[in-house]
This record gives C-alpha cells, sequence and structure tokens, in this order.
C-alpha cells in the first residue's frame, strides 16, 4: 500500500454568470426573458451586415464590481476579442468575447467547507456575449431564437483550487452569494443565468502534478455539479487504478442516469482564431470610476455574517444562515433596528417566516409581513399580552392577512390570560378532574406537571400564561 | 455644359440660382445614365422611383447642403429598404432594414440617390472583375477596368451619371479607382467617417469616403459624412472642422515630402513623370519639396494582406444562410454551410478567407498575425517620423495608368501590386486623397496622391485644392 492508492481530485470551475442589465451588452435590445421568438432583436444582435457593437456601459460596470467584490485587480487596459466558430445561435459567426486582457485578473473568495475556511483563487473575470439559442421540434429543420444573443456574461474562471465535490458545492454558493448581493446576477442555475463547467483530474495524495484533465458540462443545477464531479472523480479513480489512461474530452453529465457521458469529439475540434475585436476600442476604466464602483459595493456576506455574530451575539448557524441572502439580512436588520431582541427575531425569521416564505414559494423581497409586524408581535409576547403558543398563530394570521398583530389578538381573543384568579380556579378544576395523575405526581413523577400544563392550555384554547401556570401548579401539588 | 455633368459645388449653385428644378437635373442624369449605363455598367441598381420622389421632396424643402443633388453610393453600403448586394451572390437579394450613418447624414441634406454602385464582390479587389454580375468599364477607355474595388462610383462621377460618389477604401478602393477613372478620391483618417452600415471588409481598415468632380466637392461631402457616431465605437469623438475652408488657402512654404521608396523601378515612366511634374507644380506654388524615407514600404503588401484577410475571414462568416440572404440547401447543417459558401462567394472572396482563417489558426497566429502587426506599428511610425519633417506627403496614387480587362485578373498577385502606393495609408490610418495629374499617352487618366496627418484632412485638401486648381486635368470628360 503506497500513497498511489489514496487519490484526491483537482476542479477548476468556469462560471458563466449573466449580468442583470435592462439590455444587450452591444445593443439596445431588451434581456428580458421569456418573450417570444426574436421580439428582442435589432441589426446588431441579428448579425446584419454592416452593423457595429457599442459596449454597454452597464456591463462593464458589473464587472468590475464583481472583480472588486473578489478581490480582483482590475485591468487598466482591456480589449474584446473575437471567438470564432460556426453554429446557427451564433449570428455573427464570432462571439465577442475577451481573450489576453480581461477586465478582472488574480482575484479569490473564500469558502467554508468542513468548518475550514479555505481561498479559492480566481484566474480571471471576462466580459461576453451569449448565444442565441436552437429549438428542435423534431421536423427536419431547427429553429433559432436570438433573443438571448448579445445578452451581457461574465466568465468566471477559478484556479484548480478545489479537492472535493463539496468545496465546489461551496465555492459555487459562495460566488452565487456574492453575485446575489452585489446585484449584478440574479443567480438562478436552472433557468441558466448562472452556469457552470468544470475541469476535473485525480493525482495521488500528495503529488505536485496535475492528472489529464476532463471537462464536464451540463450541470444546470448546485445538486447536479456535486453529483456530477462525484461520479467522475469515482470513475476517473476506478480507471486509474485498473492503469487506464484518462482521456482529455468533454463529458456530458446525464441526470437522468446518473452518469457522465463523452460528448461526440467532432464537436469540440475547435479552433477559435482569436484575434483582437476591431470593431470596439480597448478600454482604460478610469481609476476615479473604478474607486466609484467600489464605494458601492454593499457590506459584503462574509464580513456581514462577522458583524452579526459580534454586534448581535448571534451563533455562527444563525449569522450564516441570515446573511446567505441580502434582503434577509436586511429584512434582520431592520427587525432589531426597530427594537426586536436579536436572538428572538432570528429565531421567528429562521423558524416561521422562512417556512412561510418557502411555502408559497416566494422571497423575502415579496415577504407580505414586514420587520415592524415582527417587532410588534415580540413586543407583545415580552409584555405577556399573549403566549408563545399563540404567538405563532398571530404570525401566521398577520403574514396572511397582513394585519397589525394588536388588531388579530383583539379580533380574535387570544388575549393570555394572567389573571392569577381565573388560572386558579381553572387548574383546581384540572387537578380534580384528574385524580389519579395528581397522586402519581405527588408520588415523585414529576415529569406529569407537562401533562397538566397541557390540560389547562387545553382548556383556555392556549392563551395561559405558561410561566404563570407553571407557578400555580407547582403551587397547588405540592399543598395536600 | 450639361447638367448631369455639373459637379456637387456647381449644381448647387445652378439649384439654387432657381429656373433648374432638382426633378430637371435628374432628368439629364437619367438621361445620361441610359444613354451609357450599358457600355459603362456603373451601377447595380438604379433607383429612379426613389430619386425622383427625393428630389421632389428636396425640391419642396429647399434647404439642406445637398438640396436636390444627385449622388450614387457604393453598394457595400446600406441603405434602408434599398438593396446593397455587396455585387456578392450572397447578398444578391438582401434589402438592409436600417440605413447607414453616412447615407442617413445625406438624407438629412437633402440627397438625391440615384444607384448603387458595382464593386469588386465585398470590396475584395483593384478592377471590378470580381463582381459577380459584371465588371464596370473605365468611362476613358471601354476595354480597360475603372479600378477597384469602387469602380462603379468612380465610372460614375467620371462619365457624368452623377453629380457625386461614396466609396469605401481598405486598400486604395477609393483612390485607385478615382486616380484610373480621372477624379476626384478622398480617403479620410480611420475614425473620420461612422462605418455603421459599412459591410465590413476589414474593420481596422475600412473607410468611407467621397469621390467627387473636385476637390471642392469632397470636401463638401466630407463636412456631411464625417463625425463622431455613437453606433461606430471606432469614429472619433473630434471637432468637425468646416472641410471646405482650405480650399482656396494658399501653400506657401509648405514642405512636401518625397517617399524615395514610392519611385522605384519598373513603375510606368508616365506616371512616374507626370507626378515629378505635380510636384514641380507644387513647388512653383511656393511648396518645398523633401525627400523622406518610408522604410519599411516593402513589407506593406503583406502586412496588409496577413491583417485585412485576417480580419475578413471572421467578418465574413456571418454569411452562413441561417439569417439572411443566400442559402443553398444540404442534407445536414455542415453541407448546408459548405454549399452556400461554395456557391454564394465568387473566388477571390474565398482566397481571402482562406487566407486569413490560416493566418489566424493556433499555432500561426504569432508568425502571421502577431507579426503583422508588428509591421504595422512600424509603418505606422515611419510616417509619424516623415511627418516630422514635412507637411504632406506626395506619391502617385497607382503605378499604373488603367489595365485592360483581364489583364491581371488571373494573376491574384499582380492585381495585388495595383494597391502598392495606397495600401500603407490604410496600415496606418492617416488620410490620403487622389487628384488627378496627367494623362498617358494614350489619354487614360493618372493620379497624385497626396497624404496627410492624422485628421489633418484640412492640409490634404489645402493642397490638393491649390494643385487642382492650377492645372486643367479635372476639367477634361472623357469622350463617350
Amino acid at each position: 500500500m503506497g500513497e498511489s492508492d489514496i487519490y484526491e481530485a483537482v476542479i477548476g470551475l468556469e462560471v458563466h454568470a449573466q449580468l442583470l442589465t435592462d439590455s444587450k451588452i452591444f445593443c439596445g435590445c431588451s434581456t428580458k426573458f421569456g418573450l417570444p421568438p426574436n421580439s428582442q432583436t435589432c441589426p446588431v444582435c441579428t448579425g446584419m451586415p454592416g452593423s457595429l457593437p457599442v459596449l454597454n456601459r452597464k456591463a462593464l460596470e458589473f464587472t468590475i464590481k464583481t472583480g472588486l467584490a473578489m478581490n480582483c485587480i482590475i485591468a487598466g487596459f482591456s480589449r474584446f476579442a473575437r471567438k470564432n466558430y460556426f453554429y446557427p445561435d451564433l449570428p455573427k459567426g464570432y462571439q465577442i468575447s475577451q481573450y489576453e486582457l480581461p477586465v478582472c485578473e488574480h482575484g479569490y473568495v473564500e469558502i467554508n467547507a468542513g468548518g475550514k475556511v479555505k481561498k479559492i483563487g480566481l484566474t480571471r473575470i471576462h466580459i461576453e456575449e451569449d448565444a442565441g439559442k436552437n429549438i428542435h421540434e423534431g421536423g427536419p429543420y431547427s429553429l433559432v431564437d436570438l433573443n438571448r444573443a448579445g445578452v451581457p456574461l461574465m466568465e468566471i474562471v477559478s484556479e484548480p483550487d478545489m479537492r472535493s465535490p463539496e468545496e465546489a458545492g461551496a465555492y459555487m454558493r459562495k460566488l452565487r452569494t456574492i453575485l446575489r448581493y452585489i446585484g449584478v446576477c440574479d443567480g438562478n442555475m436552472e433557468q441558466g443565468s448562472l452556469r457552470c463547467d468544470a475541469n476535473v483530474s485525480v493525482r495521488p495524495e500528495g503529488s505536485g502534478a496535475f492528472g489529464t484533465k476532463v471537462e464536464l458540462k451540463n450541470m444546470n443545477s448546485f445538486k447536479f455539479v456535486e453529483k456530477a464531479l462525484e461520479y467522475e472523480i469515482k470513475r476517473q479513480i476506478s480507471a486509474v487504478k485498473k492503469g487506464e489512461r484518462i482521456i482529455q474530452e468533454t463529458r456530458l453529465w446525464d441526470s437522468a442516469a446518473g452518469v457522465t457521458q463523452p460528448m461526440r469529439t467532432k464537436e469540440e475540434a475547435h479552433d477559435y482564431r482569436y484575434f483582437p475585436e476591431p470593431d470596439l476600442v480597448p478600454f482604460m476604466p478610469a481609476e476615479e470610476w473604478v474607486r466609484e464602483i467600489g464605494a458601492s459595493i454593499p457590506e459584503l456576506p462574509d464580513a456581514r455574517r462577522a458583524r452579526f455574530v459580534q454586534a448581535y451575539g448571534l451563533p455562527e448557524y444563525d449569522a450564516d444562515l441570515l446573511t446567505s441572502e441580502r434582503p434577509l439580512a436586511e429584512w434582520f436588520e431592520e427587525a432589531v433596528r426597530l427594537g426586536a431582541q436579536p436572538k428572538p427575531a432570528s429565531n421567528w425569521i429562521m423558524g416561521e417566516l422562512m417556512r412561510l416564505l418557502n411555502e408559497d414559494g416566494i422571497s423575502v423581497e415579496a415577504s407580505p409581513l414586514a420587520p415592524a409586524g415582527l417587532v410588534e408581535l415580540l413586543s407583545l409576547i415580552d409584555a405577556g399580552t399573549i403566549s408563545g403558543k399563540i404567538a405563532k398563530t398571530v404570525f401566521e394570521e398577520m403574514y396572511r392577512s397582513r394585519k397589525p398583530a394588536s388588531a388579530i389578538v383583539k379580533e380574535k381573543g387570544l388575549l393570555q390570560i394572567s389573571d392569577e384568579s381565573e388560572l386558579s380556579s381553572l387548574i383546581d378544576q384540572v387537578i380534580g378532574a384528574n385524580p389519579n395523575e395528581a397522586g402519581r405526581y405527588r408520588g415523585g413523577e414529576e415529569k406529569l406537571l407537562g401533562f397538566f400544563v397541557g390540560q389547562v392550555m387545553k382548556a383556555t384554547k392556549g392563551k395561559a400564561n405558561p410561566g404563570m401556570i407553571n407557578k400555580l401548579l407547582k403551587e397547588k401539588l405540592k399543598k395536600d | 455644359m450639361e447638367l448631369h455633368q455639373l459637379g456637387v459645388e456647381e449644381l448647387k449653385n445652378v439649384l439654387d440660382k432657381g429656373g433648374v428644378s432638382p426633378a430637371e437635373v435628374l432628368d439629364s442624369v437619367f438621361k445620361r445614365i441610359d444613354a451609357i449605363q450599358e457600355k459603362v455598367k456603373a451601377f447595380v441598381t438604379l433607383t429612379r422611383e426613389q430619386a425622383y420622389g427625393m428630389a421632389a421632396a428636396a425640391g419642396a424643402r429647399g434647404a439642406g447642403a445637398l438640396a436636390g443633388i444627385p449622388i450614387a453610393i457604393k453598394d457595400n453600403i446600406c441603405t434602408k429598404g434599398i438593396r446593397t448586394t455587396c455585387s456578392s451572390r450572397m447578398l444578391e437579394n438582401f434589402v438592409p432594414p436600417y440605413e447607414s450613418t453616412v447615407t442617413g447624414r445625406l438624407l438629412e441634406a437633402g440627397y438625391v440617390l440615384v444607384g448603387k454602385t458595382n464593386l469588386d464582390e465585398f470590396a475584395m479587389g483593384s478592377s471590378t472583375e470580381n463582381s459577380a454580375f459584371f465588371t464596370t468599364r473605365n468611362p476613358w477607355d471601354l476595354d480597360r477596368i475603372p479600378g477597384g474595388s469602387s469602380g462603379g462610383s468612380a465610372a460614375a462621377v467620371s462619365a457624368g451619371m452623377c453629380a457625386a460618389a461614396l466609396g469605401s477604401d481598405t486598400g486604395g478602393s477609393i483612390r485607385q479607382p478615382a486616380s484610373l477613372c480621372g477624379v476626384v478620391g478622398l480617403k479620410p483618417t480611420y475614425g473620420r467617417v461612422s462605418r455603421h452600415g459599412l459591410v465590413a471588409f476589414a474593420s481596422s481598415l475600412d473607410q468611407i469616403g467621397p469621390i467627387t468632380k473636385t476637390v471642392k466637392d469632397a470636401a463638401i461631402l466630407l463636412n456631411i459624412i464625417a463625425g463622431h457616431d455613437a453606433a461606430d465605437s471606432t469614429s472619433a469623438p473630434m471637432p468637425i472642422p468646416d472641410f471646405t475652408r482650405p480650399a482656396g488657402m494658399d501653400i506657401k512654404g509648405f514642405r512636401v515630402g518625397i517617399p524615395k521608396e514610392y519611385f522605384i523601378p519598373g513603375m510606368d515612366r508616365e506616371v512616374e513623370a507626370a507626378v515629378l511634374a505635380a510636384v514641380k507644380q507644387l513647388e512653383a506654388l511656393g511648396a518645398i519639396p523633401v525627400e523622406v524615407s518610408l522604410p519599411h514600404t516593402a513589407y506593406a503588401i503583406a502586412t496588409y494582406y496577413i491583417l485585412a484577410t485576417s480580419e475578413a475571414s471572421s467578418n465574413l462568416a456571418r454569411y452562413d444562410g441561417v439569417k439572411y440572404g443566400f442559402r443553398a440547401g444540404g442534407k445536414d447543417l455542415l453541407e448546408t454551410y459548405m454549399n452556400t459558401r461554395a456557391q454564394g462567394f465568387g473566388p477571390e472572396v474565398k482566397r481571402r478567407i482562406m487566407l486569413g482563417t490560416y493566418a489566424l489558426s493556433s499555432g500561426y497566429y504569432e508568425a502571421y498575425y502577431g507579426r503583422a502587426q508588428q509591421v504595422r506599428t512600424l509603418i505606422k511610425k515611419d510616417f509619424e517620423e516623415a511627418f516630422k519633417s514635412v507637411d504632406i506627403i506626395a506619391t502617385p496614387t497607382s503605378p499604373t495608368a488603367a489595365f485592360k480587362v483581364g489583364e491581371k485578373a488571373a494573376d491574384p498577385l499582380q492585381m495585388y501590386l495595383s494597391d502598392i502606393f495606397t495600401i500603407s495609408i490604410n496600415l496606418a490610418g492617416l488620410p490620403g486623397i487622389s487628384v488627378p495629374c496627367g494623362f498617358t499617352r494614350e489619354e487614360l487618366p493618372i493620379g497624385l496622391q497626396l497624404i496627410g496627418r492624422h485628421f489633418d484632412e484640412e492640409t490634404v485638401i489645402r493642397v490638393a485644392h491649390a494643385y487642382e486648381q492650377s492645372t486643367d486635368w479635372h476639367g477634361r470628360r472623357p469622350k463617350l
């Protein structure tokens, strides 16, 4: 048994992120999704003779913003290049992309995998146009929809720094979180606004050399990225162990079969003949502009998470979840700003709010309940006006009806019963109705207290003040 | 003189005086066209109906620098609703859905479009023999070529089929035919005139310019078409002077550079003599001839045919039969591509696509494209160096007068040498003009090329106008 029996994977990811600009990268057409085929096109994005590209400044701004958020160096001089290949969805016969002088280089993001913080290097981030879409309806022809042609994309290329599918998954999620935080991409993998290709190879653990890499495509969810890598790593390790040679190739993830399959080699025999795009002048983003863009970047998830732990005394788990989406973090902070205690607010958000949002399949931005509503609810609980148990009902009612908590409590008669004489007589009745249990409790079976609490709650439809019930029950059961 | 023989300035004066209507001007022009189009074959498309409509509108409006002036447009400049063929089977029935910036500006100035003129297919050639439709004839001798690629425009102006025309110049395609047809051809500085709507041949070299009967007319047209265009990122955001102002100013003390590399053994004796006589004439006008050296001239043709074909191979990739233009079917996608491009392009276009594809191929890129870019920089520096000691450079436009139809058609290399004196100016991005400077014994026109500094069309126009007005070459008309 030598080192050769333990293998490690080497993974690098190429992520395409669709930028959230209103118009396309080189023309004024809309980037809206799901409109009738070829309705969002013009001479530029259909590659008409004589048409010329003009760079959308917003697309460049978003790319620089991403670069800054991911610790990249922003190039002082950058230019576009043509990537030449024939395909019906590529109207000009070349894609305007970047080659030797990308907008951003030498960055990194930090991931948390298996409890350890790890830096994943970014080779580069460049900007390019998307292609259209070929539609095969089964006839002796194919159709082409060019609505997507010219939609701005960033390609984010990582260093081969990941060693497991989990790390790759954590990296993808981190990219998505940052992209959504800074508002440049909606991060939707299913709809294709975030796409991922992986380069993966295996080597004996501890070896400095790289094995032959395989490119994986067609993984359109976070889960598939991890599954495809898992499968591919196993496949490569078992091949190497059998003494087989890994072929450098492109493989497609087949999610139905749960395997990766080689793509036909004909499709990947490309010589893209890159050369500088003569229709666009090289650009030199002014330092002042880059500074302005940098200043517009909000607090990023890592910093925010640390602050949540420190400033609000939240557990790591809470801070992590609350900062995973910027609107969620903002919802929480707004509640705290309005007077909520951080930990109870966090509990309500992670519990009830997330449950209801998930049920409805909506994001926190679309939540019918505002932070002020939660704050009011918490203050009713603190004041003993309602019980914690009733509060759950009130919360859901607030969410559904958009009414304030106090109105719901009043309307439904949910005021907590904190009147000692009322509760006292109620408890007497409950004890009287359950002499057996009372006897056992007095005999030492103290866990039966819960049974009595339950009975009282049942009798009051949950409105009894739980602290008071406990106190009174203990007093009364001890007597005699 | 008959109305159709008049240039822009003269015609404008006649129209302004009243007594002659734009429709009467058109009557004269179309009578001329009807009489000689069969022989000269300058036009691919005549726009008689539109022309009378435009003339009526111009008559009604009266205003506009070109109100009622009949102008021909090279058929690689997009005109909305009027087919734009590039003299190629590929675009034989292509009707642009948009207007080029230059023709848009001419429209605003009230011009009247007479028709679209013949060219070498996709502007690739020096004789119009590469037109897929027919060869235009030189009005001075119908057995000879008019030069190219803007041969149709030059012949139309020379033969009095329009007051002026627009051409495009990638390696001499305005200046060489102007020289061979005995008219004025101005190639502006790269970036001076918008290329939006000019069907691209080589994007970093292409430039639109006027072909006219006088230098002043060229200045009048340049006033209208020059200037920054938001639709062309390579158009320069530079102020536009009144280019007609220098026409009429003296050239005393102007230093005229004579590059020794442009007077080579083997060039036509009559051309050499005419150009040297022109230099003497400039001296007589007070200019000072100075010998200069442009040491990298010998590499210009090789450099040009790598860069121009590389860009062309990419620019012409969009003609794939998918979106518009010619399509030849096939059993699958690849066969459709191959049939479409095999049948849609002529031999010279295919030759250049193949050359360019090769030069950009992986493994050859550095040796060809990369090297050529370096030499291009050296050629640019040659001119910068020369312009330290002179205000303008004078050379022959073409090494020979018009040659016979078929004489060089079988020998591409011989044909490429036709542009030996004009190509460097495109590589350096400089403005250049060709003005008539004499005739051979066979009554064939000879042209003098004047080259200026970047964005110094004013000096080019000043010197060219001074020379023109001191001779009567420009007054001669072919006997047809």
